[in-house]
């Protein structure tokens, strides 16, 4: 299936577009509009003063004071760090061993290939996020609690990223690997050589859904997070915005912005990207 | 199927075995047994005390209110989200000014941080100030003490959950609307369908095996997605709006009753296995697409 979105199919889909009612046109662009105002009314209470976040005066006057007090009340830099810090380890360490594994998913037969694929799937079930408890346990036993390596670990063998590199490299030619054989590249070469540089955009899809779940993510980090040492964005954020904290709405909305405009900004640039990847890794 | 070539198998699949086995595999089996343990108290280890903490399981009623709750939360926001997913799928599929904004729009939610966006919504519900008060003030209606009042507080999560999900699902109806064969409908066009006929008839059916996807993935998210419970309620009033996953993360972190926590995380398993086997036992086998 992931065949019928390389050719992108621009020429197909065009003449599929049907007409729609001048009605329906109006209630997906309200539709639309519902689902960005939590955005617009964040927007729109960090920068304007306080007595306005209530009420909607186009000519109130504009202010950064919220992101100051924002970014004096918490200390974004260091969670921003960590958030980075976290999701760039992830998604390094899954790119090596989904590539790995689904390499020898797809184009190394050996004995138990279907208990192994089975083992592999189970995962997508079995989320770590459901597992706290143990995990709690484990990386406690390994000594690695409040470290990015902890808030990394559970996810760093990802089933679906090693189903989406079995399906992948499946479809690469054989012949391909072949001639690379006889010309004396052992495995690994080939791999490095041949399937890796044919997989290219699935890598870029696998990375955006990854690093965008990834810079997301909440439960696990809050467990195995105690300090600013280790704490992601998300965390920090929930602290942050937590009543006792007594932190007024226009700087939580400040404080949200600066959280989510390095993905946001991302999102943005490489939006059509952004909705293929997802496209691109949903369908198997 | 030479030696070497086993040997480079296993060497490859090593490493994401590995880390599969030790945070997926086994502590899933951890669970089980720990389920079946007392908590280690004063330098004692566990013991071995059989059905007890599912004995307490059965008898205990936040338990009941909690799998309620969030068998309630499942069936309200997954069909919810896999319908409107569909229609904004068609909508922004079909000749729509400023298509790219809209689906713009529809999709935001899917790349901002649950619990960053939580604390947004938090506004929107709070009773003096927030906006839905302020809206339904204006029509002449009195608001609602949304997140404090116990028949409100989980319908309240589940707005959100499904503004949250709606868009994501999106994604893999546009790609396969857009996957389609044209040929059914122009012979569909030659035959004069109305646009309700071509839904029922051609488009619905070839949707079948996404939506089958989506229904499992929003199954599972609507079972380990617990984020915007932090900010918004807690799980409270009285547990009014607790969730499994939730009461589960409470039992261990802040009760620190790990081993009756283990006992709700097998549970969980249980459902999820569940979920496994109508997926892979029953659904895949009677849907095909190719």
């Amino acid at each position: 299936m992931i065949s019928l979105l390389k050719n992108d199919a621009a020429a197909v889909h065009q003449s599929l577009h049907e007409q729609i009612s001048w009605a329906e046109k109006l209630a997906a662009w309200v539709l639309g509009l519902l689902w960005i105002l939590p955005l617009l009314f964040a927007f729109w209470a960090a920068f304007h003063p306080a007595e306005y976040t209530t009420s909607f005066d186009f000519f109130a006057p504009l202010t950064l004071e919220h992101f100051v007090s924002a970014w004096e009340q918490a200390p974004f830099a260091a969670y921003m760090f960590n958030t980075l810090g976290i999701t760039t380890l992830i998604l390094a360490c899954q790119l090596v061993l989904c590539t790995l594994a689904g390499y020898a998913l797809a184009r190394v037969p050996f004995r138990g290939q279907g208990i192994v694929m089975a083992l592999v799937m189970m995962q997508l079930m079995v989320m770590p996020e459901v597992l706290i408890v143990e995990n709690y346990r484990t990386l406690a036993e390994l000594n690695l609690i409040d470290t990015w390596t902890g808030v990394g670990l559970p996810y760093m063998a990802s089933a679906f990223g090693i189903f989406l590199m079995r399906q992948t490299f499946a479809m690469v030619p054989q012949a391909l690997d072949d001639a690379a054989r006889v010309e004396g590249c052992n495995r690994l070469q080939v791999l490095w050589r041949v399937y890796v540089p044919q997989a290219k955009p699935v890598y870029l899809a696998y990375g955006l859904v990854s690093i965008s779940y990834h810079w997301n993510n909440f439960l696990w980090p809050l467990v195995v997070t105690n300090t600013e040492a280790s704490r992601p964005l998300t965390v920090g954020m929930a602290i942050f915005g937590a009543p006792e904290s007594g932190v007024d709405w226009p700087v939580i909305c400040a404080g949200t912005l600066i959280a989510v405009s390095p993905l946001l900004a991302a999102f943005l640039i490489f939006q059509k990207q952004f909705v293929q990847s997802f496209m691109r890794a949903g369908i198997k | 199927m030479n030696k070497t070539q086993q040997l480079h198998a296993w060497l490859l699949l090593l490493p994401a075995l590995v880390m599969l086995a030790a945070f997926t595999h086994i502590p899933a089996v951890q669970t089980l047994l720990h389920s079946f343990y007392d908590n280690p108290r004063g330098g004692n280890p566990a013991s071995f005390v059989g059905m007890e903490n599912f004995q307490y399981l059965y008898e205990d009623e936040v338990f009941w209110q909690v799998l309620w709750n969030n068998a309630w939360y499942a069936i309200v926001t997954v069909p919810v989200s896999i319908v409107l997913a569909l229609v904004m799928a068609l909508w922004v599929n079909a000749r729509l000014p400023g298509r790219g904004i809209v689906r713009l729009a529809y999709f935001t939610p899917t790349v901002l941080p649950m619990i960053a966006v939580a604390n947004i919504w938090l506004f929107f519900y709070t009773p003096e100030i927030g906006l839905f008060n302020n809206v339904l003030n204006m029509f002449g209606f009195d608001g609602q003490n949304w997140l404090g009042d116990p028949d409100f507080a989980l319908p309240s999560l589940m707005v959100m959950t499904i503004w949250k999900e709606a868009g994501f699902f999106m994604i893999f109806y546009l790609a396969a609307l857009q996957g389609l064969d044209n040929s059914l409908y122009e012979a569909a066009a030659i035959e004069n369908a109305s646009r309700w006929q071509v839904f029922r008839r051609i488009t619905w059916p070839l949707l079948m095996p996404t939506t089958l996807f989506i229904l499992i993935n929003a199954l599972i998210n609507a079972f380990k997605l617990v984020d915007h419970l932090f900010i918004l309620t807690k799980g409270g009033p009285n547990n009014a709006s607790n969730l499994l996953l939730y009461y589960i993360y409470e039992n261990a972190f802040s009760f620190f009753d790990s081993a009756y926590a283990a006992t709700l995380t097998s549970v969980m398993l249980i459902i999820l296995a569940l979920l496994a086997w109508v997926q892979f036992g029953i659904l895949d086998k009677r849907v095909h697409y190719r």
